[in-house]
């Protein structure tokens, strides 16, 4: 077990890799009652096509979200939602294209929480009726999906964006693909893709570290797994399939996602160096500091709403900009325009420096928050980047990365655009 | 957790949380005023046309490179509603000193920065810019219209609008359109200069600096704070039953795929002495909690939805419960969450059920001092009540709720109005 000091920003962390292949980060955190652990796996909506001891497997779209449901059932009528959160824990789960984690939140108990939450992950236990049962539940999820104008111009821009990288598509399925998922199906993947040395377990707690690797040690399998490879497809070209989308929902302003298609680097600090440099342009193209933001909010183009971020899953990367709009082509030629501008003038040394303060700050700010931390984490752990990384990173790119990146990236070329427009 | 209370100036209070353990520290300023339809909108602007710009700092731009220079500081306007009470104001979030090269005195500057907000806003002769006011009028204006995009928020927007129809508390935080459309430069102004003088404000503070010296950096940025005479009427006007014998049914049309329910209920009379404990752990009993009775009946074993949960506002003393269906599943979900509360009034209550809840109720309560931010909405929502128990002690007592006080409590609700936000007519 190694422990990592960061004097700096009041941080000690322990990591180690039980002889299962099991990465455990544990965050000391001192001083704190609630105690939070997250246990994930490197598996998610994108991957449906697998290899395994040589043979290419297809499974239905939506199964890993599928599995997040059903997980928490255990034999003999039990189920791990009502277990954990009759002592008074709070567990939950999520399914993104690149991973599922499930999670557990409490304040007394912890290592009895944790021991539960390794043990139904590890734990699959399905029946007919069972899976029968989740689909009227998980159909009303993708219900809810289909009319969340967000959710929907986001997915349009993914596939927009993708030609045919399965992050293109939701993570959940359809109503007609989850009606082909069986038990025998859940179990398969389960065994595939649930074992330790595909997972990553990250605590952010004021609990002993070697204790909570002993617990994992006790309650998961002892042999290392193999990792299976996935097939994505092609790689992608760095231009969209279509550069602007559209589709007309009950929305009362036209809703407006851009995006661009980044060629992630395949070195975990490499490709943080590319997430974060992404970052700290754009907050200087477009954030609320910016000449830009405040010439479009004046006009009434953008609201505080805008905002960007830097996607890294199931091996892609994506740059996302967007809020409401009433004219978001407008948008769309003025970030490039300004790019232009700064392809001629550079970028100004002292505005450059104000964002990456403001980028330490809200870093720093993430260490309070446990669940945006473990995510963070388990995200890091799976692309092979810490959070000391982060922040030496944050304080090394230059004013000059950032240009390139704004010069090469940010072209009506590269971008695409998806709205959601009221209907007429 | 040292906590700290003190009058600053007349009916301008600090709740002060001392405490290491957090990166960023926690800051708001929130005046206090009466929700009302005329007014709600025109005093909801108020903070966003405050945060355009100041005397030394006149645009946002401006404002937000200041924030930036201070290692990305966060103030941001915020507006809610407290019961009848509408909240007006800003919220800050910045870096700890320690953990930033050179000790720049980020707090120092925040209060600053805050106190500048409130006080010294960009004008011209006098009265606020035009441009901004127009600017933000517009934005106010996309915003309420935006609320129907929130399809679950906009179904338990309109529960409320018709359920409480006669009562300010159909208002929401930011008004209407009809009056954010008369919203003038000229009468924001002035309004804004009397309501600075006569309104209470609280200020909330959560971070490493003990609370008198806090106290201090405060009083001295807000020494020119007009104070004239405060409105003291300020509260929330309890209806303990339904409006008519039996539940009103309203529904509205969208272009949607899936149903959007909710119900409307008044607690009844627990509200005429609330414990606030207990009815926390009644409504994690029938529909907040993952062991409740809504959570395992509407959603496990009846499959009818992804989500279903109920909410209570104790400043207002009532219930909701909002729950995601198929369109052509309104009468039988409605059915299962009217039954599930006759069931909680029968005293189906098991003891693993109990104990479940109790420890859950408690558990959520002692995380709060974990989170800055729910330690900022737990504390005024407290002064707003005038109360000073701690989450700790509110703990203590949701641990020590009985089944008799829960069905007492089940007994006193009354199913007062149902929403359904259906489909289109398909003819």
């Amino acid at each position: 077990m190694t422990r990592l000091d960061y004097p700096a920003l009041g941080e000690v962390i322990f990591d180690s890799v039980l002889p299962n292949g099991l990465r455990i980060i544990t965050v000391r955190k001192k001083g704190f009652r609630k105690a939070f652990a997250m246990y994930a796996t490197r598996y998610g909506g994108a991957d449906r096509r697998f290899q395994l001891d040589g043979e290419w497997i297809d499974t239905p779209w939506g199964v890993a979200h599928y599995l997040e449901h059903k997980l928490f059932d255990m034999p003999e009528d039990n189920n791990a939602l009502a277990d954990l959160s009759a002592r008074g824990a709070d567990p939950n789960a999520f399914t993104s294209n690149g991973m599922t984690a499930y999670h557990v939140t409490c304040t007394d108990d912890f290592y009895e929480n944790l021991r539960s939450l390794l043990t139904f992950v590890s734990t699959p236990y399905f029946t007919p009726e069972s899976v029968a049962k989740e689909q009227g539940i998980i159909g009303q999820e993708i219900l809810m999906g289909e009319n969340a104008p967000g959710y929907v111009a986001y997915f349009e821009l993914m596939k927009a964006l993708y030609a045919h990288h399965p992050v293109r598509d939701n993570e959940a399925g359809t109503l007609e693909s989850i009606a082909q998922i069986t038990p025998e199906i859940l179990y398969h993947c389960h065994k595939v893709f649930y074992h330790p040395s595909n997972m990553v377990l990250v605590c952010v707690c004021d609990a002993d570290p070697e204790q909570i690797a002993a617990i994992a040690g006790e309650v998961l399998p002892s042999e290392p797994g193999a990792v299976p490879v996935r097939d994505y497809g092609e790689p992608e070209t760095p231009f969209p399939l279509e550069r602007r989308v559209e589709k007309a929902m009950a929305v009362s302003a036209p809703l407006a996602y851009m995006g661009i298609k980044l060629t992630p680097a395949k070195d975990g600090k490499a490709l943080l160096r590319q997430q974060l440099t992404a970052e700290l342009a754009l907050d200087y193209l477009i954030g609320p500091s910016s000449a830009l933001y405040a010439e479009l909010y004046d006009k009434g183009l953008l609201g505080r709403d805008f905002g960007t971020d830097v996607d890294s899953s199931a091996g892609t990367l994506t740059v996302l900009l967007g809020g409401e709009s009433k004219d978001p082509d407008a948008v769309m030629a003025a970030l490039t325009d300004r790019v232009g501008l700064i392809a001629r003038r550079g970028i100004d040394p002292a505005s450059f420096e104000r964002c990456r303060r403001a980028g330490y700050g809200r870093a720093l700010d993430r260490l309070d928050r446990f669940y945006s931390y473990a995510c963070m984490l388990s995200q890091g752990a799976f692309d092979g980047w810490g959070v000391g990384d982060l922040f030496e990173l944050l304080k090394e790119i230059t004013p000059e990365e950032a240009a390139d990146f704004l010069c090469e990236a940010v072209t009506p070329d590269r971008l695409a655009l998806s709205v959601v427009r009221p209907e007429r | 957790m040292e906590y700290y209370r003190e009058e600053l100036f007349p009916f301008v209070s600090l709740t002060a949380l001392q405490t290491d353990k957090f990166k960023s520290g926690c800051l708001s300023a929130t005046l206090l005023t009466q929700l009302d339809r005329e007014t709600a909108a025109e005093y909801a602007v108020l903070p966003y046309v405050l945060r355009r710009g100041t005397t030394s700092l006149p645009d946002m731009r401006a404002f937000s490179a200041r924030l930036d220079g201070l290692y990305g500081a966060v103030i941001e306007p915020r507006v809610r509603k407290l019961g009848e009470i509408q909240g007006l104001g800003f919220i800050s979030r910045f870096s700890e000193d320690r953990y930033l090269p050179g000790n720049p005195g980020v707090l120092e500057e925040v209060i600053r920065l805050t106190a500048d907000l409130w006080l010294s806003p960009n004008t011209r002769g006098g009265l606020f810019q035009s441009a901004y006011v127009d600017s933000e009028r517009q934005k106010l204006l996309e915003r309420l219209a935006a609320m129907r995009n929130d399809r679950q928020g906009w179904a338990l927007r309109r529960l409320v609008e018709n359920m409480c129809a006669f009562e300010p508390y159909a208002v929401s935080a930011y008004g209407s359109e009809e009056e954010a459309e008369a919203i003038h430069y000229v009468k924001l102004t002035k309004d804004y200069r009397t309501l600075l003088a006569s309104s209470p404000m609280e200020f909330f503070y959560c971070g490493s600096q003990p609370g008198p010296r806090v106290a201090d950096m405060l009083r001295e940025a807000l020494m020119l704070l007009p104070r004239g005479e405060i409105d003291l009427e300020l509260g929330t006007d309890v209806r303990l039953n339904a409006v008519e014998a039996q539940p009103r049914f309203f529904s509205e049309e969208m272009n949607l795929t899936q149903g959007n329910l909710a119900v409307g209920f008044r607690l009844g009379e627990c509200m005429e002495d609330p414990d606030e404990a207990a009815i926390r752990v009644f409504n994690g009993l029938y529909g907040e909690d993952l062991n409740s009775k809504l959570f395992l009946n509407v959603r496990e074993k009846q499959s009818l939805c992804y989500d279903v949960i109920s909410s209570v506002d104790i400043l207002k003393g009532i219930m909701t419960v909002y729950a995601g269906i198929d369109l052509d599943k309104y009468q039988p979900a409605l059915d299962e969450i009217l039954h599930q509360l006759d069931l909680i009034r029968e005293g189906e209550i098991t003891e693993e059920e109990l104990t479940a809840v109790r420890n859950f109720t408690a558990a959520k309560l002692r995380s709060v001092p974990d989170d800055c931010l729910a330690l900022e909405r737990f504390y005024l929502r407290q002064t707003v009540q005038g109360l000073d128990a701690s989450p700790l002690e509110m703990a203590a007592l949701a641990e020590s709720v009985t089944r008799d006080r829960l069905v007492e409590i089940a007994r006193g609700v009354e199913t007062d109005a149902v929403f359904f936000l259906k489909g289109e007519d398909e003819e």
